[in-house]
C-alpha cells in the first residue's frame, strides 16, 4: 500500500509537471498578454511599458519565467494576481467555498437521484420506468448546460418568480437560507447531466450484479428482498461507482465554469473566465494547477477506497 | 440403498404433474412438462439428463427460484403437508435456506466476493432469527469444521477469492446445511471441480446426508457420479421423465431407449490394450520443454514465477494418439499452446519431422503451421459469429496460398465428411448446436491436411451422447488420414478410450507416461493413482 502510494505520488508529480509546462506555454502562445491592457492606456510610452514589464518580470525569456514560477510554486508561493496583487492562493481560496457548495450539492443530488434511478431501472429492466428514464437520460445528456440554465432562469425566475436568477446572496442578506435559495437553480442545472451519467452507470452495474450467481445464493438462503438489495446488490454495484465518482468529480469543475457564468455564481469557474479575460496569468495557472491536483487526488482517493472496500484488490 | 417398497408414503417432497412454460420463441414450449417425482426421507435421488432436459428448471421450481421469464403452468409441489406453489412468497422465503436448501454448480461465483465466508454462513442464521451473536459465531465455526475445512477460526475471516474451488464448494455446503434442512438440492455441485476434489465433495455430501438424515435431490449429467452416490435415479429428456428406478435398476438394466443410449455413450475406462504403434515413424519429438510464466505488477511489484511446463519430453508417432491428462493448473493447456508456438517456450526442443521448430521465428515457422492444427474447447467462442462457416474454413488456407475454388471444394467435402452436409457452408455459427460446432472445428482443422492435431478439451463442453459421437468421428478421421493427435483432457475416462499413450501432468511436470493399461490399471506413481482413484463411477 505504502509502495503503491509512493509510486502514484511519483507518477503524479511527473504528470503535474507536464500539465504545468504545457499550460504555461500555451497560455503565453495566445495573442495579447498581460502587457496589452497597459499598451492601450492613453499617453503610455515605450519606456514606461518596458519598466512595467521589467517590474513584473515579463521581459525575461519564457523558459526562465516558467522555472521561476515553478520554483516558487514548489516552495508554496503561487504568485500574485496581476489584477490586484493578492496572493493567488488567497484569490482561489475566496472563490473555493462557492464552487465547493455548488459541486457538493450537485454531487449529492446526482449520486442519490441517479443511483436510485439506476437501481430501480435495473430491477425492472424493460419496464415503463426503465424506458422513461432511458429517454430522460439521453435528453439530459444532450441538453447543453448553458441552454438549460437559461431556460431554468426563464421559467423559475422570470416567469414564475420563485427563485433568484443569479448571484449567491441578495445584497444586504447573506444568511444560510438566502444562500440555499440561490443555490437551488445552479445546483439542479449542474446536476442534470451527472444524474443521467450516474443513472446509466448504476443501471449497468446493478444489472451486472443481478446476473451473478451469488444473488441466486442469497435468494436460496431465504433472504428478504430488502436484505438482498442492501447487503448483496448495492454493496457490489457501488464498487465501480467509486471509480466513476473519482473521475467525475473534477469534471464537475468544467461544468461549473458554464453554470457559474450563466448564474453569475462567484465561484472558481467565474474566476477562471474573468482571469483569462484579464490576462491574469498567475491566477489562470494557479487554477489550472489546482484542478490538475484535484484530478490526481480524486482518482488516487477512489483507487484507495476501492481497495479498502474490495478485498480482491490489492494496491501494489 | 433404500428399498423402494418400504414405507411407500414416506415422501418428504413430491412433485405432481408439474409443467413450466418457456418464453415464446424457444425451441420448445415447456421447460418441463407433466413431470411427477417423489423424494423419500433420507435418500439421495439423482436427476440425470443432458443439457436442456429440464433438470435444473425442476430444481429451481422446487426452490422457488425460477427466472421471471418462466412460468409454472400447472402442477403441485407438496412439502410438509402444503403445496409450495400455493404458498405466498413470504412463507416460501421462510422455508428457503431452512427447510429446503440448495448448492449450486459454480462455487467460484456463488459466494459474495465482498463478504467474509463466516459472515455469509452467519447470514442464514441471522435471517432465520436463530440464536444470538455468540452462539451464531460458534455455530459458524462448527459448520466450517463439519464440512472439513482446516482452521475454522481463520477460515471464517477469509474472503471467497482466497479459497480454492473445492473449499468454496465446502463453504456452500456449510451454508446449505446450516439449519439442518429436510431437503438439500444439489445442482451439478461437482461439475466445475477437478476429479480428486469432486470425489472429496461427493464423499462429504454422502457423509453429511447420512449424519443429518436429510433427503438429497442431486442433479447431474454424469452417470459416473450417479453410480457413486445415488439411491434412486430419475432420467429426464426434453422436459419429461423417461425413466425412474433404483440406481441399480437404471444403471444396470435401463428400460427406456434414451437411457440405454445415454448409458452406452458414457465414456468408460477401456479394458483392452491399444494396438502397438511403436513401429510407426515419429512425427513429433519433444525434449526437455520449458515454459515459465512471470508476472510482475507495478514498477516495484514482486515477481510471480509459475513453471507451467517444466522439463517435458515425449515422442509422438504417426497415427498415434497421446493423451495429456491433468487437473486444472497442471500446465496441460500451456503445453498445447507452446507446441503450436502460440506462446514461445523458454528452453527445450520441438522436433517436427526431425526439424527443431522451437528457435524458429514466426516467419520461418509459418509455412510449417499447416502441419499442426488445433481444435479448441469452447465451440461457441472459437468460431467468429460474423463469418459464415465457409468463410471461417477457407480464409486460412487461402491466406496460405490455396486456390479459392479448390478451398471451397475441400471445405464442402470436409463438411460432408464430418456429417454436416454442404448446406452448412453458407450458414453462420449461431445456427448450429455445440456438437455441430465442434464438428465444424474439426473440419476447419482438416482444411490444411495437417499431420498433427492438438485437441484441447475438445469434447469437454459436450453432452455425453454428443461427446461419444464426436470422439467416434475423431477416431475415424484419424484412422483414415493416419493423423497423429495430442488429446488434452481432464477426463481420464475419455483419455482411456482413445489414447495409445497417456501422459499424466501435475504442476507442469510429467508424473507418468505410459500406455492406458499401465496408467489406469496399474499406475506407478502416487499422483496418478490418486487421479485414477477419484474417477467417478468406477464400479459401473
Amino acid at each position: 500500500m505504502i509502495r503503491f502510494l509512493l509510486g502514484r505520488l511519483w507518477q503524479s508529480a511527473i504528470l503535474l509537471l507536464l500539465v504545468s509546462l504545457i499550460g504555461f506555454m500555451v497560455l503565453h502562445l495566445a495573442p495579447g498578454g498581460p502587457m496589452s491592457r497597459f499598451a492601450l492606456t492613453p499617453g503610455m510610452t515605450k519606456e514606461t511599458l518596458d519598466r512595467i514589464a521589467e517590474e513584473m518580470g515579463l521581459n525575461r525569456p519564457l523558459i526562465v519565467q516558467y522555472f521561476d514560477w515553478l520554483w516558487s510554486l514548489i516552495q508554496g508561493d503561487w504568485g500574485q494576481s496581476f489584477r490586484d496583487k493578492r496572493d493567488v492562493l488567497a484569490v482561489i481560496g475566496s472563490h473555493l467555498y462557492a464552487t465547493l457548495l455548488l459541486m457538493g450539492g450537485s454531487t449529492v443530488i446526482s449520486m442519490l437521484l441517479g443511483g436510485w434511478i439506476g437501481v430501480r431501472s435495473a430491477m425492472r429492466q424493460g419496464g415503463s420506468f426503465d424506458y422513461a428514464m432511458t429517454i430522460f437520460c439521453f435528453v439530459a445528456l444532450s441538453i447543453p448546460t448553458f441552454w438549460f440554465g437559461l431556460v431554468a432562469i426563464f421559467i423559475f425566475s422570470l416567469w414564475l418568480g420563485w427563485l433568484p436568477a443569479g448571484n449567491m446572496i441578495t445584497v444586504g442578506d447573506g444568511s444560510l437560507g438566502d444562500i440555499l435559495i440561490h443555490l437551488i437553480l445552479p445546483t439542479i442545472v449542474l446536476a442534470l447531466v451527472n444524474v443521467a451519467i450516474w443513472a446509466r452507470y448504476m443501471r449497468a452495474a446493478t444489472l451486472e450484479v443481478l446476473g451473478q450467481d451469488f444473488i441466486r445464493t442469497a435468494k436460496a438462503k431465504g433472504l428478504s428482498p430488502r436484505r438482498i438489495m442492501n447487503k448483496h446488490i448495492l454493496g457490489n454495484a457501488l464498487v465501480p461507482m467509486i471509480t466513476l465518482t473519482g473521475m467525475q468529480l473534477p469534471t464537475l469543475l468544467g461544468g461549473a465554469l458554464v453554470t457559474e457564468t450563466v448564474f453569475t455564481w462567484p465561484g472558481m469557474g467565474r474566476l477562471f473566465l474573468d482571469s483569462l479575460g484579464y490576462n491574469d496569468y498567475p491566477v489562470v495557472m494557479g487554477l489550472l494547477m489546482f484542478s490538475a491536483i484535484l484530478v490526481v487526488v480524486c482518482n488516487l482517493l477512489a483507487d484507495v477506497i476501492v481497495a479498502l472496500v474490495d478485498p480482491r484488490i490489492r494496491l501494489e | 440403498m433404500t428399498d423402494l417398497n418400504q414405507l411407500p408414503n414416506d415422501n418428504v417432497l413430491s412433485v405432481k404433474a408439474l409443467s413450466v412454460r418457456l418464453p415464446k420463441g424457444m425451441e420448445r414450449s415447456h421447460a418441463v412438462q407433466e413431470i411427477s417425482l417423489e423424494l423419500k426421507r433420507g435418500e439421495i435421488l439423482c436427476i440425470v439428463g443432458e443439457s436442456g432436459s429440464g433438470k435444473s428448471v425442476t430444481a429451481s421450481t422446487v426452490m422457488g427460484l425460477l427466472p421471471d421469464a418462466m412460468v409454472v403452468e400447472r402442477g403441485q409441489i407438496h412439502f410438509g403437508g402444503r403445496d409450495l406453489l400455493q404458498l405466498p412468497e413470504k412463507e416460501r422465503r421462510a422455508l428457503r435456506g431452512r427447510a429446503i436448501a440448495m448448492v449450486f454448480q459454480d462455487p467460484l461465483s456463488a459466494l459474495n466476493p465482498l463478504m467474509t465466508v463466516g459472515d455469509q454462513i452467519e447470514e442464514v442464521l441471522i435471517n432465520h432469527k436463530i440464536g444470538d451473536p455468540a452462539s451464531r459465531r460458534a455455530k459458524v465455526l462448527s459448520l466450517l469444521g463439519e464440512v472439513g475445512l482446516p482452521d475454522p477460526a481463520l477460515m471464517a475471516k477469509q474472503y471467497p477469492f482466497r479459497l480454492s474451488g473445492g473449499q468454496r464448494q465446502r463453504v456452500m455446503i456449510a451454508i446449505a446445511l446450516a439449519l439442518d434442512p429436510d431437503v438439500l438440492i444439489a445442482d451439478e455441485p461437482t461439475t466445475a471441480l477437478d476429479v480428486t476434489v469432486q470425489a472429496q465433495i461427493l464423499e462429504l455430501i454422502k457423509d453429511l446426508q447420512r449424519k443429518k438424515g436429510a433427503s438429497v435431490m442431486f442433479i447431474t449429467h454424469d452417470f459416473g457420479v450417479v453410480a457413486d452416490i445415488a439411491d434412486r435415479v430419475i432420467v429426464m429428456e426434453k422436459g419429461r421423465v423417461v425413466e425412474e428406478g433404483t440406481a441399480r435398476e437404471v444403471l444396470g438394466n435401463p428400460a427406456h431407449p434414451y437411457t440405454q443410449k445415454l448409458i452406452a455413450a458414457v465414456p468408460r475406462l477401456r479394458e483392452t490394450a491399444a494396438e502397438d504403434k511403436a513401429e510407426a515413424a515419429p512425427i513429433l519429438q519433444v525434449k526437455n520443454l520449458q515454459k515459465t510464466y512471470r508476472s510482475k505488477s507495478g514498477l516495484w511489484g514482486q515477481e510471480r514465477v509459475v513453471k507451467a511446463v517444466d522439463d517435458i519430453s515425449f515422442t509422438l508417432r504417426r497415427g498415434e494418439t497421446l493423451g495429456v491428462v491433468g487437473e486444472s493448473g497442471s500446465g496441460k493447456s500451456s503445453m498445447g499452446k507452446v507446441l503450436m508456438k502460440l506462446i514461445e517456450a523458454d528452453a527445450g526442443a520441438i522436433l517436427l519431422d526431425g526439424q527443431d521448430i522451437r528457435p524458429m521465428t514466426e516467419a520461418q515457422f509459418r509455412p510449417l503451421r499447416p502441419k499442426m492444427q488445433m481444435i479448441f474447447q469452447d465451440p461457441f467462442a472459437s468460431l467468429n459469429p460474423r463469418l459464415s462457416i465457409g468463410t471461417s474454413m477457407t480464409v486460412g488456407p487461402i491466406a496460405h496460398g490455396m486456390d479459392r475454388a479448390q478451398a471451397q471444394t475441400t471445405a464442402i467435402a470436409l463438411l460432408e465428411r464430418v456429417g454436416l452436409g454442404r448446406a452448412a457452408f453458407d450458414r453462420y455459427p449461431h445456427e448450429f448446436s455445440g456438437g455441430q460446432r465442434q464438428r465444424i472445428g474439426i473440419a476447419r482443422a482438416l482444411m490444411f491436411e495437417p499431420e498433427i492435431i492438438i485437441a484441447d478439451e475438445a469434447v469437454s463442453a459436450l453432452d455425453v451422447s454428443i461427446q461419444a459421437q464426436v470422439l467416434q468421428l475423431l477416431a475415424e478421421i484419424q484412422a483414415e488420414r493416419h493423423l497423429a493427435m495430442i488429446f488434452i483432457t481432464h477426463d481420464l475416462r475419455v483419455a482411456s478410450q482413445i489414447c495409445d499413450q497417456v501422459l499424466v501432468m501435475n504442476k507442469g511436470r510429467v508424473v507418468e507416461l505410459g500406455p492406458p493399461m499401465q496408467i489406469f490399471r496399474n499406475p506407478q506413481e502416487a499422483y496418478s493413482r490418486q487421479l485414477v482413484e477419484a474417477i467417478p463411477g468406477k464400479s459401473f
